[in-house]
């Protein structure tokens, strides 16, 4: 590769890969740095995969406006990136009378942000929208979504990668020189990198990559979401998302259930901070207080319809004495030109990610001419979504063509061996399980790989020549095997 | 897309499906077809390969890979049809399949259906343990997979959460492969393997068992460095002032099986809670007619002895389904578990025919009766020196016992 850059963007996450797709349509040199050895291994791949409409930011925030924009940007981003998004709507529900004054007055902010479609519902428009569903009003956001976010992240970065932009995974970036003209960026995998732009994009870290080059005033402090996946067998429970109207001293949207595209729910998150940016360990507390909660939520679930728990990290600019939001920083300073920090990409920066991606091109323009590439192919090839969602007709032909897609190496998400290795032969090169895992949905069913990786463990010998020392999960360190049985 | 047809179509090649599928051939039914997704018949035996198999049917201590072995020979020997690498995708209360293959997608038109899909292990999601996700967490078939099947070694120093039997198995084969086992931790305050287990795995190998305790936290970020394990008390809350750090590099759970009844449920047939399996009759007909199920994907079984007979039944009976010789009765006379008794199958029978009796206790208990009751008066009796909820108790019973009873209850007294 290059090693001379005009753009260089440190990490992989939705908003650096939005920012390279973006910056894939010009005629310069861009790469991505990325500490972890796949993309979207950070807060990209740990949220709730939620479309926002826009209704929760004060009007004029960037978070305001890049919510809205964003989310309109989505529908065309998604078909052409072959992401699955579903704008199922939400339902705000209020349960007093406090609670339908602030469903007004959401109603009024989503309004002045550009939101469209909002209504405030009675009680039988509500059960016509969710039957069964509790409160006296609620406020309907037609323009909420559900996304797959490593899908779209992963998209994101296979698009940009297609169009030029190169990816250096496995590389933590530990020193960036400036040098007046530009930037020499050094990493752990002993790569050094310059470039006359550096984009800040290392979402948890953004503070700790500032301060390389000087600046010392952004602080992050991680704040823990933890949530428990649902069983598919309760697919199907869900048409609309539905949250509690925000009540005073709430931090965040409260513990709530969200359909995902791929047919599981999710509860959670939950809100604590945490010291380390990379705590995502989950606690037998809140996991006792999430089983409650969905068990209050959703009747008919049931204890064997848990089947894994995660946490994601909100990197927050608040401290835990203050709570609250700050609104996003995205920002070149005169004490560093050339260097673009995004620093606090809460929520919603899923879903702000593509407009963001548009804010920080015109960041680069400023400083780099971008002229157009005619080259630039904004689809990605493939198809939308997985093999077991085909119909039987379809599935039959796509056997026919190929026999891979005829063997089942996953059985609980039904993924073919064509899948698993496609996801192994992935265009970026990720070589860990978890790579695998978040390309083809391998291992992330009901079983959670105790029947496919041993499969996948196999294929990657034979076809792959692993050694026991060559499978790791997901990151240098996380070895599976420790050798060969004597 | 390719459609067949077959009177008898077995799903799962594991030992019930083997015994179901040569039950059906010898009871007369010329047509007998076996879907098995792996590329050999055997099912999970293929990596069990301790011995301890077929006591009971064979009067001898086989190998899982002997056991299977033997029905497979059998198997071959009656000329039964079977199709490899296939698996049955979804099934339809008209008795329809999907399958798939690498040659093509087919559907298949059966005159009855044998489900015998086995089980999966509960997993570390399942029970929602704390602590991070690293490498290193391995549910104990699994790792019997990689060590017996793949020749590669999971870890050096195990902990193994819960004591169900493959649990156990793997300690001792852990040990034999040069690997430290710290411990086997188990919640209830007795194990939940087999008696014969515990002397033979772990106590043969001095592998402490610790009773009432659990791990209550995993660490590590990239791989296992250790659990937190503490006492669990009568709520099952853990006790503080317990807790110790166990340091490691893997854990094998052993932490329960679940009847893989994804296919069950499609086909829209009713469950029974209790075993998370299909409600079945006395002739393991579930509630969509000419579907049957047997097998751990019906019941988990800690015997294999069991299952081929209990399969061997099923066999039986789906041929009897298509000569149009069973029929739904007007009237089903219920069976329920009461007093110590954790389950009990089949939940209903017809009353026309003799039947066996599965069933398990709540707990551990000693000198105790099983009783079978038709209100006041005794169905059935069974005196047992030794209850314990990992042994199955089967009862006989026959259909002269039963009068016109309407209800049985089963009980320990
Ligand atoms: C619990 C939770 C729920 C959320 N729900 C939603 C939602 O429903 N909808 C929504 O729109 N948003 C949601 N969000 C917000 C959204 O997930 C984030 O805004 C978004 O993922 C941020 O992306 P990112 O690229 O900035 O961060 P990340 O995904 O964390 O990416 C940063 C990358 O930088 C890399 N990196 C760090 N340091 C270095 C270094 N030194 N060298 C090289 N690389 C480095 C990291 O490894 C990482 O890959 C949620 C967030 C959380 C925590």
């Amino acid at each position: 590769m290059k090693k001379q850059y005009d753009v260089l963007i440190i990490g992989a996450g939705v908003v650096g890969n939005a920012i390279a797709r973006e910056l894939s349509r010009y005629k310069i040199n861009a790469a991505v740095v990325e500490k972890d050895l796949d993309v979207s291994t950070g807060t990209s791949s740990r949220n709730s995969g939620v479309i926002h409409s826009g209704i929760h930011y004060k009007p004029g925030t960037l978070r305001a406006r890049l919510n809205v924009r964003g989310n309109a940007l989505m529908t065309d981003l998604c078909r052409d990136l072959k992401v699955k998004i579903q704008y199922i709507g939400k339902l705000t529900v209020a349960q007093d009378d406090i609670d339908v004054e602030t469903l007004h007055s959401l109603k009024q902010q989503g309004e002045a942000n550009g939101v469209p479609g909002l209504e405030i519902l009675d009680k039988d428009q509500m059960q016509k929208i969710q039957p069964g569903v509790g409160g006296i009003r609620a406020l309907h956001s037609p323009t909420t979504g559900i996304i797959c976010p490593y899908g779209l992240t992963i998209a994101l970065a296979e698009n940009a990668q297609a169009n030029g932009v190169d990816f250096y995974l496995g590389n933590e970036v530990n020193n960036i020189v400036s040098n007046g003209q530009g930037f020499t960026v050094k990493t752990s995998a002993g790569e050094s990198l310059s470039a006359s732009v550096v984009v800040n994009a290392a979402g948890l870290y953004s503070d700790h990559i500032a301060r390389m080059v000087g600046i010392s005033d952004y602080s992050i402090y991680p704040c823990r979401g933890e949530y428990l996946i649902l069983d598919k067998r309760l697919e199907g429970s869900l048409n609309v998302l539905v949250y509690p109207a925000p009540r005073k001293g709430g931090a965040g949207l409260g513990i709530h259930l969200t359909n995902t595209v791929d047919g599981n729910i999710l509860i959670g998150p939950s809100n604590e901070y945490v010291n380390e940016a990379d705590d995502y360990a989950c606690t037998a507390q809140i996991i006792d207080t999430l089983k409650k909660e969905g068990h209050e939520l959703l009747p008919g679930l049931s204890t064997s319809d848990f089947i894994r728990n995660f946490s994601g990290l909100r990197p927050k600019q608040t401290p835990p004495e203050i709570k609250g939001f700050k609104d996003f920083v995205i920002e070149s300073r005169d004490d560093v030109p050339g260097f673009i920090n995004l620093v606090g990409i809460e929520s919603p920066g899923l879903t702000c990610s593509p407009a963001i991606g548009l804010m920080v091109r015109d960041m680069v323009a400023e400083k780099i001419p971008l002229e157009e590439k005619p080259s630039f192919i904004s689809e990605r090839p493939g198809i939308v979504g997985f093999f077991n969602e085909l119909r039987p007709e379809e599935q039959a032909d796509l056997v026919a063509k190929d026999p891979d897609y005829g063997e089942i190496v996953c059985r609980c998400e039904q993924v073919t061996k064509k899948e698993v290795l496609d996801a192994i032969q992935n265009p970026l090169g990720a070589k860990t399980i978890g790579a695998i895992k978040y390309r083809s949905r391998a291992m992330m069913g009901r079983c959670q790989g105790g029947f496919c990786l041993p499969r996948i463990v196999q294929i990657l010998q034979k076809d792959f020549g692993y050694r026991p020392e060559d499978y790791l999960l997901s990151n240098a360190g996380s070895q599976l095997f420790t050798g060969r049985v004597r | 897309m390719n459609t067949i047809k077959h009177d008898v179509v077995v799903i799962g090649g594991g030992p019930a499906g083997l015994a179901a599928a040569i039950s059906a051939r010898k009871n007369g039914c010329k047509d007998v077809l076996l879907i098995e997704r792996d590329k050999r018949l055997g099912g999970i035996l293929n990596q069990c390969i301790h011995d301890g198999f077929g006591l009971h049917t064979f009067k001898e201590a086989l190998t899982g890979p002997e056991y299977a072995q033997r029905f497979i020979d059998e198997f071959s020997e009656l000329g039964i049809e079977s199709m490899l690498n296939t698996i049955v995708l979804s099934a339809d209360g008209k008795r329809n399949l999907y399958a798939s293959s690498r040659k093509n997608l087919t559907r298949i038109e059966a005159g009855s259906v044998i489900l015998s899909m086995g089980c999966r292990e509960r997993t570390a999601g399942a029970i929602s343990l704390p602590g991070t996700r690293p490498a290193g967490i391995y549910t104990a078939g699994a790792a019997q997979n990689f060590i017996n099947l793949q020749n590669i070694m999971v870890g050096k120093k195990v902990v193994i959460l819960g004591s169900g039997d493959i649990g156990l198995i793997m300690a001792r084969r852990m040990t034999l492969e040069g690997a430290k086992v710290e411990g086997v931790f188990e919640i209830l305050p007795y194990p939940s393997g087999l008696a014969r287990n515990i002397q033979q795995c772990l106590n043969d190998y001095d592998i402490p068992l610790s009773l009432s305790t659990s791990v209550i936290e995993i660490h590590g970020k990239e791989r296992v460095t250790g659990v937190t394990v503490a006492q669990i008390d009568a709520n099952y809350r853990p006790v503080s002032g317990t807790e110790r750090l166990v340091p490691c590099d893997s854990i094998l759970l052993s932490v329960g099986l679940i009847p893989e009844n994804e296919l069950t449920r499609g086909a829209g047939i009713n469950m029974e809670g209790r075993t998370s399996g299909a409600a079945v009759d006395d002739t393991f007909m579930t509630s969509v007619p000419g579907i049957f199920s047997c097998g751990n994907v019906l019941h988990v079984h800690d015997l294999v002895d069991h299952v081929s007979s209990e399969a061997s039944q099923v066999g039986e009976y789906a041929v009897r389904y298509l000569e149009g010789e069973i029929k739904s009765p007007d009237a089903y006379i219920k069976i329920e578990p009461r007093q110590g008794v954790r389950y009990v199958l089949p939940q209903k029978i017809s009353g026309i025919r003799d039947f066996t009796l599965s069933l398990r206790v709540t707990e551990p208990m000693r000198d105790r009766a099983v009783w079978v009751r038709d209100g006041e008066r005794k169905v059935a009796r069974k005196k047992m020196a030794r209850l314990h909820p990992a042994e199955m108790i089967r009862i006989k019973i026959k259909k002269e016992k039963l009068n016109d009873a309407k209800v049985l209850e089963v009980a320990v007294e």
